[in-house]
């Protein structure tokens, strides 16, 4: 059965790209708020990260909006609590580390995802080797659980991988933590492109896709992509939820232009 | 819950015998030991963690690479390092006391075996950088050291605060011709100098072998760190059997951060009648606790608050400030072959003294903590022998300690 985020995701591929921009869960007191802007501004889904003390994969943006929401106080229940009063429109994906939901028990937290909204989960120290006993939880509570690919992966793995994920494949454009980067790094539209060749399922590129020039190159492959640090650099520059939607805004324009 | 209980109700282990992973013998696939270890890391390094695997076990198969790996031990190293008789100490602690002498290898301490096995091993692979994290110094020492002698570019992440209390490694890494670089987030110990390791490793795996320092990490990590540390555990069981006559210590006991130093030395022992006793520091017991968490690639005990998050540690001996400890150790407690026993910095520090007095011997503030263990248990080892391993010298330590007791 399709959930309702690949639903989402496939019914724009049908007309255009995927925009999911990431914002990181219990940063500054209008967080929810910039959530809700995004969700207008032109968002098909959208990632909210639960910030985890030790996250291996995030670059200094990510990682200081970690702190800062940390350091305020920011509890998976916190966040959880607050998206499921939320009335986005568009589905959401909660990204975390593995630690916070082996913690709280895997049928618990996938339990507390769907009771919150949450269509789809994304753990990117959860690899397909150790996924299964977290994947079955996430499917018997209606939880899309998206696996990361990467372009150190074989043609055989990179299939296995989009057989096992649900909701879109992510693509990871470049060998290396998140951040935006000055350049596309030319391992995004190359990874977009095997993804492509082995699955049907949306392929969304992040990682490295900081300006919506960037996100318009590496659509010419891909089916959509993920925004993280340049959201959440807005978020941490302490700029009010128009400038994030702002953003996101700008970021479906240009995708829309470059449509053929 | 005990550690019986958490034994009996584990999920468990993937088609394996949980007991026979008591041996120590290789992890059950996928890296299991019982129901901990495994492969916990981002996907895009995957496939360098198990290339690793494919490697070290065709390396560790192949006679040319141990012959190759024992005479840089012997003859680099030091090796075999001494079993030593402790006359002063046995008669006012009421028990025998042999010491092994890891403290006397090239670099200070035990971390010199598995640097260079993996350093050997990462240039079979054809890597040309090694990067490492470090707590107190010691292993990025042993890194650059290696580094230094293989002709290989050496980048060693530490956590600012370690930089500071172990500032003499800092320029020993330096002068081996090491890059150091602070890790300035988090609590900026030991835990995050791994966080800044990996990050960097997953930029350049192509050229770089992650050279870790303990028996933690990702499969194979822990399994062959414990293998290139067993050498320790393999000559005192040698040594002991001669001077005991054939016969095995009662007792053996370590200082346990990451746990490799005891991974090693346990090896030797694990299959005879000996117990296993792993000593943690109280402010970083993550056996004491018994809270299962993954971080850092496995699946182990962890130091966490209620929503997961990982805790800080914190101890006199940086070498030991880890929060989490190895998957075999949490096996090794879960079933009950090992106990795990903490100690207090005041303990710590008295016997880093009484050491010193009785046996003329400066050791690691890590090793002192076991010590600290058998001093407060030498009623329940009275008149018993206890092999206790040594695992560094204490020449780091002089400084913080003259601050303190001066």
């Amino acid at each position: 059965m399709t959930g309702r985020l690949e639903a989402a995701l496939r019914a724009r591929r049908d007309r255009g790209k995927c925009l999911v921009p990431y914002l990181t869960g219990g940063l500054g007191a209008g967080w929810l708020d910039a959530v809700e802007a995004v969700a207008a501004a032109g968002a098909d889904a959208i990632e909210i990260g639960i910030p985890f003390s030790d996250p291996v994969m995030d670059g200094p943006t990510i990682q200081r909006a970690n702190d800062r929401a940390l350091g305020s106080g920011a509890t998976p229940q916190s966040i959880l609590q607050a998206l499921s009063g939320a009335d986005l429109g568009v589905p959401t994906a909660v990204m975390t580390y593995v630690n916070i939901a082996h913690h709280m028990g895997y049928e618990r937290f996938a339990a507390s995802l769907a009771a919150a909204g949450v269509s789809g989960c994304i753990l990117p120290d959860l690899p397909l080797e150790e996924v299964d006993e977290w994947a079955e939880a996430a499917a018997a509570a209606g939880v899309e659980t998206v696996l990361l690919a990467a372009p150190t992966a074989g043609d055989e793995r990179l299939g296995r991988i989009c057989a096992r994920s649900r909701g879109f494949v992510y693509g990871v454009g470049l060998m290396g933590v998140t951040g935006v980067r000055a350049e596309l790094a030319a391992s995004a539209k190359v990874m977009a492109a095997r993804l492509k060749a082995v699955t049907d399922r949306p392929v969304l590129v992040g990682v490295g896709v900081g300006t919506p020039a960037q996100a318009v190159d590496v659509c010419s492959a891909a089916d959509g992509v993920v925004v993280g640090s340049a959201v959440v650099q807005r978020m941490l520059d302490d700029d009010g939820p128009e400038e994030v939607a702002g953003l996101v805004a700008e970021f479906r324009a240009a995708l829309d232009a470059a449509r053929p | 819950m005990t550690a019986e209980e958490q034994a009996t109700t584990a999920e468990p282990a993937r088609g394996e015998n949980a007991m026979e992973q008591a041996t120590m013998a290789e992890p059950a696939p996928g890296g299991r030991f019982g129901q901990f270890g495994g492969m916990f890391v981002p996907e895009p390094l995957v496939p360098a963690c198990q290339e690793l695997d494919r490697q070290f076990c065709s390396a560790w198969a192949d006679p040319a690479f141990k012959a190759e790996l024992d005479g840089l031990l012997a003859d680099y190293a030091g090796r075999p390092s001494p079993v030593t008789e402790c006359p002063n100490l046995s008669e006012e602690l009421g028990l025998r006391l042999l010491l092994k002498r890891e403290d006397l290898n090239h670099t200070g301490s035990h971390k010199i075996n598995n640097v260079l096995g993996q350093a050997l091993l990462a240039r079979r692979m054809g890597k040309t950088r090694l990067v490492a994290e470090t707590g107190a110094g010691q292993h990025g020492v042993a890194t650059a050291t290696a580094a230094a002698l293989f002709g290989m570019e050496c980048i060693v992440y530490m956590g600012a605060v370690d930089m500071e209390r172990q500032a003499l490694n800092v320029f020993r890494m330096r002068l081996l011709g090491a890059e150091v670089r602070a890790a300035e987030t988090g609590s900026r110990t030991l835990k995050d100098a791994i966080n800044e390791a990996l990050r960097h490793w997953v930029a350049v795996v192509d050229s770089t072998h992650y050279c870790i320092g303990s028996v933690m990490g990702p499969h194979p990590y822990p399994w062959m760190v414990r293998e290139f540390q067993r050498v320790v555990g393999d000559e005192a069981r040698r040594q002991c059997a001669e001077i005991l006559s054939g016969g095995a210590p009662d007792t053996v006991t370590a200082a346990v951060g990451g746990g490799s130093n005891a991974a090693g030395i346990f090896a030797g022992f694990v299959d005879t009648g000996a117990a296993l006793v792993g000593v943690e520091p109280a402010g970083g017991a993550a056996i004491g606790r018994s809270v299962p968490g993954i971080v850092h690639g496995s699946r182990s005990y962890l130091m966490q608050d209620e929503w997961g998050q990982v805790l800080e540690a914190s101890s006199i001996s940086a070498g030991l400030d880890y929060p989490g400890v190895g998957p075999e150790h949490a096996h090794l407690a879960a079933v009950g072959r090992a106990r795990y026993e903490s100690v207090t910095d005041e303990e710590v520090v008295d016997a880093f003294g009484l050491l010193a007095r009785t046996e003329g011997i400066i050791a690691a503030l890590e090793c002192a903590h076991a010590l600290a263990w058998v001093a407060r248990a030498r009623r329940e080892l009275a008149g018993t022998t206890v092999l206790l391993n040594l695992s560094g010298r204490g020449d780091k330590d002089v400084a913080q300690m003259m601050d303190l007791l001066e």
